[in-house]
């Protein structure tokens, strides 16, 4: 039986106090398995973010249980938190979010030097398609070959959990696609674990498990047995 | 449609708040800039109107002629010199008082008034009590300040020895005089009203006393509109020539004058080179500010161009921002300006004795301080204008590029080994906007330069006390008599008991010339290897007093052009009144007074006169003080005594409470520009990398490792900084050293370690509150809404 990456139990997240107070998340719980491509969908604002930064570590829930495997995210302190970042866990966010001074090589060299079990930079590069393009500034590289070389960054770390925010958002279709496919070998070939939030429902067809969230709660979780490609998605 | 749409003056607002810690620096530098320009100007008018109207109004002389004994008749062909409008004739001589007890004797000056007539020239300004009753010889008017300094109340009596003899006077009256704006005592350089008296005497008393009937021993001209002084000088000197002529001079030469001009011109100096430093950092950093706010904001501009809105109305929306920064630091600055100018009007009073000294404000520096304030702004606003216009809306809707780094630093392969990334990230920002770090690090250096100028300064006035009472003059007391005496008189001063040493000096007043340039001063005769009074070299060794010629302080050969080997010009205007041709032997080190010496035999023979001697220094027991001063008091030979301690103590007061207590004032504004540049540099990284940085803690770098990336990028203009304003400071200081060196002081720079290291820790501390503002800000930032922000 394969274990779980994420557990929570009745997790809430609330922002703001008194009658200014928004409950971003009202009680979810979820059941994440290892190794697996997991799409969040939902309308803005439903709480789909909100449980990705709290799972990744960015955030903290207000209440309920929340499980990094047999970890308790909830009981860590900010030092440890920072660690559970460094060590297990890798972001792709919507806009890329490079350090504009730093070369493609030096973006991913930028993780690998703090990381505990990295693969070579240039590797992490090759595996995106960008190893031409390695000593690149950001401001020189396109849209979508900034976002591959986030997705470098974030694998190179080797993580157990690669977080994506929005990460085929400011793409066009062809880009997106070969964004999605590397998210998807980088699954098959490391084991990682994908949890990926989107507006786009197509996207759920090469998942994994889909959970569809609506304000603040889960409604439906559905496990899809007839995954298909990245290329074959409709956008 | 109007030019400020009201919800943008709504978000004018709520920016200001929002950035207010940065206008408050900024503000604060503005501020402080035309703080100075209005204190420092509107000194100057205080000043100099004060100073003319006291002058015009109590008829202050402009040429005085000191000599030797006149007969009245020669009046009349005085007043027909050409040129002279007006001439008084007086006599003039020195008093000792003694107001019993302990006390030393007090040296003052004694000056006739004309009994039945207002005097045409000199008054006096009657403060308290009456003017003297011709009819009574004893009656006298005292200077105020040293009425005051002693309680004396009119109907007092003080008793005055004067050409030998001791009388009674009785006190009628307190005045005030422009003659004695500044007063010192002969010898002295620093006011001590205690120390120093002027008593008015009827002419007929005075006249008996210093047997002067039907004579006068100095004429005071006042000019006809036009006249040139240098000619009335000469004529005066050649008329006078055969009743003993000790040298004619202008109302520039007057001490007193001389002391409040010297006081003007520095701060006419200051007024026009200090303020603008401050203004240029201002504009410097309204520009790093507002146009990182645009940077920022691009979003938004396009958004309001996409309304409708125009570019001059989205533009006229920093400039108001820039604007109400500017003309908020003018307004505080011109507030703090009037405060400060009258605290240091009134600081004023304690030196330079005007009836009184009003803080005049100079509405021009009302309005030249808002100009340049507002100019200074402008200048850094266009620039961030022309970054408004180039928006257009399309543009600024998309998420900006990310800023280009490819020409920034490369790094050779060496250093590719050594270089982690987050140094990386601070090398090449530094690199990347070059000029913007070079701004940043001539800011912060030139805060620094300026505490460095202050600080040694400062020290350079310690220095000038140190080297005058600790390696020149061991003595503990100057004793000068009426007139040069036989050598043998130093014998009554040595059989005194307490005394321990006596060292004779002859004191020779002197008109000293080389080709146009001249000075009135003295040449002081000492022995060949004095022990009590020295002159000394630069490397403070004691100069032997060779034969053969003169030498001259370094503060004198300067004055006067002249160095080493060359020949000096000297009209003795004592005696026999030589004009002799000396050379020039040796410049010797003094930061204070223009003394020029010679050996003292050698003084006397080219006088040819016998050895005689005019005063002595005394190095006493401390303990047998009094029974000395006693004994000093019934010398009727003693024209005056100062003591050591006394002149060192007011000398002290003065630069510790007048200039003093400036300069400490400007070290702290130095502070200010400091902490202006640094902040504001901070800020403004912080804002622009907030992104990055919450990029670095979502890849698992901790806080301290973040705070690397942005405070290094600090840390590197300070560190930058400290050298770059080192050097200006060092320059800075012999700048300032030389424009504020008179006749009267020379500030010769003392650049020590200490300076050095305190005004780099006052740098070092403005960088390291700026650093923790700004990491307590990283470390409260969320992580989330910092990476959702496109830029």
């Amino acid at each position: 039986m394969t274990r779980n990456t994420f557990t929570t139990r009745d997790l809430r997240k609330i922002y703001g106090e008194g009658p200014a107070a928004v409950q971003a998340l009202r009680g979810v719980t979820l059941e994440i398995p290892e190794g697996e491509i997991v799409v969040l969908l939902g309308p803005s604002g439903s709480g789909k973010s909100t449980l990705l930064n709290i799972l990744g570590g960015l955030d903290r829930g207000t209440d309920g249980a929340v499980f990094f495997r047999d970890r308790d995210l909830a009981a860590m302190s900010d030092r440890e938190l920072t660690r559970y970042r460094r060590d297990h866990v890798g972001f792709v966010f919507q806009f890329y979010n490079l350090m504009p001074s730093l070369t493609a090589r030096e973006n991913v060299e930028l993780v690998t030097e703090i990381a505990r079990d990295p693969m070579d930079p240039g590797e992490a590069l090759a595996r995106v398609g960008l190893a031409q393009r390695a000593d690149h500034f950001p401001a020189q590289l396109s849209g979508g070959e900034q976002q591959r070389v986030a997705i470098a960054r974030a694998l190179a770390k080797q993580p157990d959990v690669l977080f994506c925010d929005e990460p085929t958002g400011a793409l066009d279709s062809t880009t997106g696609r070969a964004v999605l496919n590397v998210l998807k070998e980088a699954n098959e070939k490391m084991g990682t674990t994908v949890l990926i939030v989107t507006h786009a429902a197509a996207q759920a067809g090469m998942a994994d498990r889909v959970i569809h969230f609506a304000d603040g709660t889960v409604r439906e979780v559905i496990e899809n047995a007839n995954k298909c490609a990245p290329e074959d998605i409709e956008w | 449609m109007t030019l400020h749409p009201a919800p943008l003056t709504h978000k004018l607002m709520r920016d200001l708040y929002r950035i207010k810690g940065q206008a408050v620096a900024i503000g604060a530098v503005i501020a402080v800039g035309v703080m100075m320009l209005v204190m420092m100007t509107g000194l100057v008018a205080s000043l100099s109107e004060t100073r003319r109207t006291y002058y015009d109004r109590f008829r202050l002389a402009d040429v005085f002629a000191p000599v030797a004994r006149a007969p009245e008749t020669v009046a009349q062909r005085l007043r027909h010199l050409p040129g002279v409008a007006a001439i008084q004739t007086r006599v003039s001589g020195r008093a000792l008082i003694d107001l019993g007890g302990n006390a030393l004797p007090i040296q003052a000056r004694a000056l006739s008034l004309p009994e039945y007539r207002a005097a045409a020239l000199n008054t006096i300004y009657l403060t308290d009590g009456r003017m003297f009753d011709a009819a009574r010889a004893e009656e006298v008017v005292v200077l105020r300040s040293f009425a005051r300094a002693h309680g004396l109340r009119p109907g007092d009596h003080i008793a005055a020895t004067m050409n030998g003899f001791r009388r009674e006077l009785s006190v009628v009256g307190f005045a005030q005089s422009p003659e004695f704006l500044y007063s010192t005592a002969p010898g002295e350089l620093a006011p001590d009203d205690a120390r120093f008296a002027v008593l008015w005497m009827s002419r007929t008393a005075l006249a008996a006393a210093f047997d002067m009937q039907g004579a006068f021993n100095e004429v005071l001209f006042s000019l006809s509109r036009g006249a040139e002084p240098e000619a009335v000088i000469a004529a005066a000197d050649r008329l006078l020539d055969r009743y003993g002529a000790q040298g004619a001079y202008g109302l520039s030469h007057l001490q007193s004058d001389l002391f409040i001009s010297e006081e003007i011109d520095g701060l006419r100096r200051s007024a026009r080179s200090v303020p603008p430093i401050f203004l240029a950092v201002a504009a410097f950093l309204l520009y790093i500010v507002i146009s990182r706010m645009v940077q920022a904001e691009r979003e938004q501009i396009g958004l309001m161009k996409a309304f409708g809105y125009s570019d001059t109305e989205v533009g006229g929306h920093y400039f108001r921002m820039i604007l109400v920064i500017a003309v908020g630091g003018a307004l505080a600055g011109c507030l703090l300006g009037v405060a400060a100018g009258r605290w240091m009007a009134d600081l004023y009073l304690l030196y330079y004795k005007f009836p009184f000294l009003v803080f005049r404000l100079d509405p021009a520096s009302f309005l030249t301080g808002f100009a340049v304030s507002i100019l200074a702004a402008s200048a850094g606003g266009l620039l961030v204008l022309r970054q408004v216009f180039a928006l257009t809306p399309a543009v600024a809707m998309r998420a900006a590029a990310p800023p280009d780094y490819s020409h920034s630093g490369q790094f050779s392969s060496a250093l590719e080994h050594v270089l982690d990334q987050p140094t990386r990230m601070v090398l090449r920002r530094l690199t990347r906007q070059p000029l913007r770090m070079g701004g940043a690090v001539l800011g912060v250096a030139a805060g620094l330069s300026v505490s460095i100028a202050m600080m040694s300064i400062l020290n350079s006035f310690s220095a000038m006390q140190a080297l005058t009472f600790d390696v020149i003059d061991h003595s503990d007391l100057n004793v000068s008599f009426i007139q040069p005496l036989e050598a043998r008189s130093i014998h009554d001063l040595q059989s005194l008991p307490g005394v321990i040493e006596v060292e004779p000096v002859r004191i020779v007043p002197a008109i000293l010339r080389n080709g146009r340039a001249l000075y009135h001063g003295a040449i002081h005769g000492l022995i060949e290897q004095p022990r009590l009074y020295r002159a000394v070299d630069a490397d403070t060794q004691p100069i032997t007093m060779r034969q053969g010629g003169v030498i001259l302080s370094s503060g004198l050969a300067r004055t006067l052009d002249i160095k080493a080997g060359d020949q000096l010009s000297v009209d003795v205007r004592e005696g026999r009144r030589p004009r002799l041709s000396l050379p020039v032997i040796a410049v010797a080190e003094s930061l204070l007074g223009s003394p020029a010496y010679m050996e003292i035999g050698a003084l006397n023979r080219v006088l040819k006169e016998p050895l005689r001697i005019s005063g002595a220094y005394l190095r006493v027991d401390a303990t047998q003080a009094a029974k000395i001063y006693a004994a000093l008091k019934a010398m009727p030979m003693v024209a005056g005594v100062s003591v050591k301690s006394e002149s060192r103590a007011a000398l002290k007061k003065v630069m510790d409470q007048g200039a003093g207590a400036m300069r400490y004032v400007m070290a702290l504004i130095a502070a200010v520009i400091t902490f202006g540049v640094i902040y504001n540099a901070a800020r403004v990284a912080q804002a622009e990398r907030a992104r990055d940085l919450a990029g670095l803690r979502v890849l698992g770098f901790s806080r301290g490792e973040v705070a690397f990336v942005l405070l290094g990028e600090l840390a590197a203009v300070t560190l930058l900084a400290l050298p770059l304003g080192g050097v200006i400071g060092y320059g800075l200081t012999f700048a300032i050293a030389a424009g504020f060196s008179t006749d009267v002081y020379q500030i010769r720079p003392v650049l020590d370690a200490e300076s050095f290291g305190l005004a780099m820790a006052v740098v070092l501390v403005a960088a390291l509150v700026s650093g923790w503002l700004v990491k307590r800000d990283i470390d409260r930032a969320d992580l989330v809404t910092a990476l959702k922000t496109r830029e």
